[in-house]
């Protein structure tokens, strides 16, 4: 199963590893881990997005808890939390398909950032089913390049 | 007053009460040594090599319950620390270990003895930490003490580039410790507690297993108060050795792989298993599934991560064991013996008593029994090495106390024993320190043999000398059809011609009869170390054995 997991750390050096490493180390796989600080500038937030069963994370959330870094973990559940992505695509584009391209961005709320003779990057925010699914929409045009922030992740105002 | 970074480190340990570090010198730790030529408060114990030093910080800490310290300079000197902090780190011992490192200016440039220690030590420390100022210095030592002996111990490295140690600083030592991230839990839930109460009265057939957070966190008299009050069987971990008397009427000696098959079989039946302090290791539990199967779980623990890790449990209470164990006790009703229950286990402990056939050349185990009989009233500290003698120094002889029992459980360290000798011997210079060694083992970290005869250290080392690397040879002869692929040590050198040469006694012992004079002839012995090598039965094997993927009630007893 899927979960996102909120890391809130110490903004130290070296952190980051330890927290990567204690991941590899018990071995939990990490789909995406995005990091920066939070409205405390000496504290940092890191949301991880990994895959395991509840007796997994509630193990990994132990042993995030050992770091001496680490002031607070928690899981986002998908239906208390807004998840976010923001994900760069650079497609292949020509006279007669730049029209096709826009109409796609349009229906996902994105933005075209950039225009070249042979090609327009786009930027699409949302979660996880949003960013795949303009993905997919725009495979067919040619994909060159395509980059991700991973996600981050609040819980919800009302399930605080 | 403003002082260097080195003589800043060395008041930071004075205020931490440390008395003793183990290190050696190097480049980058020349200032610190420089420091250390005119100071007199803090006594540094110059080791052969820096493995000896981390176990012998460990070997004090563990006789001693201080935080151990120990040092050693960058690159290869601080790599040689390794097994010893690793060791430290499964068994959660707490210790410190001072590494120097290069200059800052020339870090991350693969400079000469440059090694990445912060980078290394992460997954087998408790905390560490680079120091970049020397103004930091005093702040994070106080921390680094603070974090290795709280919560649940263990080993925190501090790394301490060369220029840091040259700087000065006005130095005041921080009163107290802010670490807003780190904030062990000590009291139990008192829900838990009140569920854990009803369990034990509910409980029929109860064993308490007692592991190494009952030494940790002092809470022996508490356990036995707690066995007799209910009259509940006790079975420790290799670890917890000691933590339970071990001449106590309900004692049932260790458990798990090489547990006595009155322990394995009172947890496969029981009906209510008190884990505490202790943490469900694979040697422990055999086959997990079929670990104490009938048995409702409650397990105190200080740390939470151990909770639910390798076993589901019915009552979980993190907290200091105890702390745990006197609110259990505050409100827990005495109890009725069940008779019935401990016919049972007496049953068992008649039919299935640990045992050796004499025959057959001299046996260790008999050299145990002696040992123990000629020791018993007297303050003995037994460390031993890994592998057979280990086993048979755990089983056969009889720990009454706590921390007098010194042994690498989680790590199973070779070598780990005669610098955890001398380490135990600084902590407690007037008990009698003996290391039980194997032959293998013994030769791992010989070269601390100096460090015993230049401190004039009392210590003992006994080697069970079988020519073999008898525990994997065992399994050799059981698992793998007798293929004794590098296991015999058939050219091992002369033991007590390198005693000699050391400076050392060494004694040699291949009769019964000679056991009892040659052992008295080594504790007569006070100004120097003494080895005796007893020659001993080829291939004895250590029984019960419970061999890998069974059940543990699953066990070749003889």
């Amino acid at each position: 199963m899927r979960h996102i997991i909120s890391v809130v750390v110490e903004n130290k050096p070296g952190v980051l590893t330890r927290v990567a490493g204690l991941f590899a180390r018990r071995g939990f796989n990490i789909e995406s881990l995005a990091v920066g600080t939070t409205e405390t500038p000496d504290i940092s937030r890191m949301t991880i997005v990994a895959e395991g069963d509840e007796q997994d994370l509630e193990q990994i959330i132990k042993q995030l808890y050992k770091l001496i870094d680490t002031l607070k973990v928690f899981d986002l559940p998908a239906d208390k939390a807004i998840e976010r992505e923001l994900v760069l695509i650079k497609v292949a584009a020509s006279d007669k398909t730049r029209q096709e391209i826009n109409q796609i961005v349009d229906i996902f709320r994105g933005k075209i950032v950039d225009v070249a003779e042979t090609s327009m990057t786009i930027e699409i925010v949302g979660d996880e089913n949003k960013v795949q699914g303009a993905e997919k929409l725009l495979a067919k045009f040619g994909i060159r390049e395509l980059v991700r922030t991973g996600v981050i992740g609040l819980l919800r105002g009302s399930s605080e | 007053m403003e002082i260097s970074g080195a003589q800043a480190l060395l008041e930071s340990l004075k205020h931490e009460g440390v008395d003793v570090i183990f290190g050696y010198p190097g480049g980058v730790v020349l200032p610190l040594y420089d420091a250390m030529y005119s100071y007199k408060d803090v006594k540094h114990i110059l080791v052969r090599h820096e493995q000896g030093a981390a176990h012998a910080a460990d070997g004090y800490a563990r006789a001693t319950g201080k935080v151990g310290v120990c040092l050693a300079t960058s690159g290869p000197g601080a790599t040689n620390l390794i097994t010893g902090i690793a060791t430290a780190y499964m068994d959660s011992i707490p210790m410190v270990a001072i590494t120097g490192q290069v200059a800052t200016p020339l870090l991350g440039r693969d400079s000469f003895q440059e090694a990445d220690l912060t980078g290394i030590t992460m997954p087998i420390t408790k905390h560490n930490y680079l120091v970049k100022k020397t103004e930091d210095l005093p702040r994070i030592i106080k921390e680094a003490f603070y974090i290795a002996r709280t919560g649940r111990p263990g080993p925190v490295l501090i790394d301490i580039p060369k220029d840091v140690f040259v700087n000065k600083i006005q130095y005041k030592y921080p009163d107290k410790v802010d670490l807003e991230s780190y904030k062990p839990t000590y009291e139990g839930h008192p829900k838990q507690i009140t569920m854990a109460i009803k369990a034990i009265q509910t409980g029929q057939k109860a064993v308490i297993y007692a592991g190494g957070g009952v030494i940790a966190s002092d809470a022996a008299k508490e356990l036995i108060e707690l066995a007799e009050k209910c009259h509940i069987p006790v079975t420790t971990t290799m670890m917890g050795i000691g933590g339970f008397p071990g001449t106590h009427e309900l004692c049932l000696g260790m458990l798990g792989m090489h547990g006595t098959a009155y322990a394995n079989y009172a947890v496969t039946e029981c009906d209510l298993l008190i884990a505490i302090g202790a943490r469900f290791d694979d040697r422990v539990t055999g086959h997990i599934a079929r670990f104490a199967p009938k048995a409702k779980i409650i397990h105190i623990d200080i740390d939470p991560a151990e909770i639910g890790k390798n076993v589901r449990v019915d009552v979980p209470i993190v907290g200091d064991v105890k702390m745990v164990l006197r609110a259990i006790l505050a409100k827990l009703p005495a109890k009725e013996k069940n008779q019935a229950w401990l016919d049972q286990i007496s049953e068992w402990k008649n039919k299935f008593p640990l045992s050796y056939r004499r025959d057959g050349g001299l046996k260790p185990q008999f050299i145990i029994e002696e040992l123990y009989a000629l020791t018993k009233d007297r303050e003995t500290i037994i460390v031993t090495e890994v592998g057979q003698h280990q086993m048979w120094a755990g089983m056969f002889y009889k720990y009454d106390k706590p921390r007098n029992w010194i042994s690498s459980g989680g790590l199973g360290t070779m070598g780990y024993g005669l610098p955890a000798a001398n380490g135990a011997q600084f902590g407690r210079p007037n008990a009698l320190v003996i290391d039980i060694a194997g032959d293998g083992s013994i030769q791992m970290n010989i070269q601390e043999l100096t460090t015993a005869v230049n401190n004039r250290l009392p210590i003992k080392i006994f080697v069970l000398d079988n020519c073999f690397l008898g525990m994997v040879r065992q399994w050799q002869e059981l698992i793998y059809d007798r293929h004794y692929s590098h296991t015999q040590l058939c050219n091992n050198p002369d033991l007590v011609k390198i005693a000699e040469a050391y400076g050392a006694v060494g004694l040699r012992v291949t009769k019964e009869e000679e056991v009892r004079p040659a052992m008295e002839k080594a504790f007569a012995i006070n100004d120097r170390p003494v080895l005796v090598d007893f020659i001993t039965a080829k291939e004895e094997n250590v029984f019960p054995f419970v061999p890998p993927g069974q059940a543990i009630n699953e066990m070749i007893i003889d």
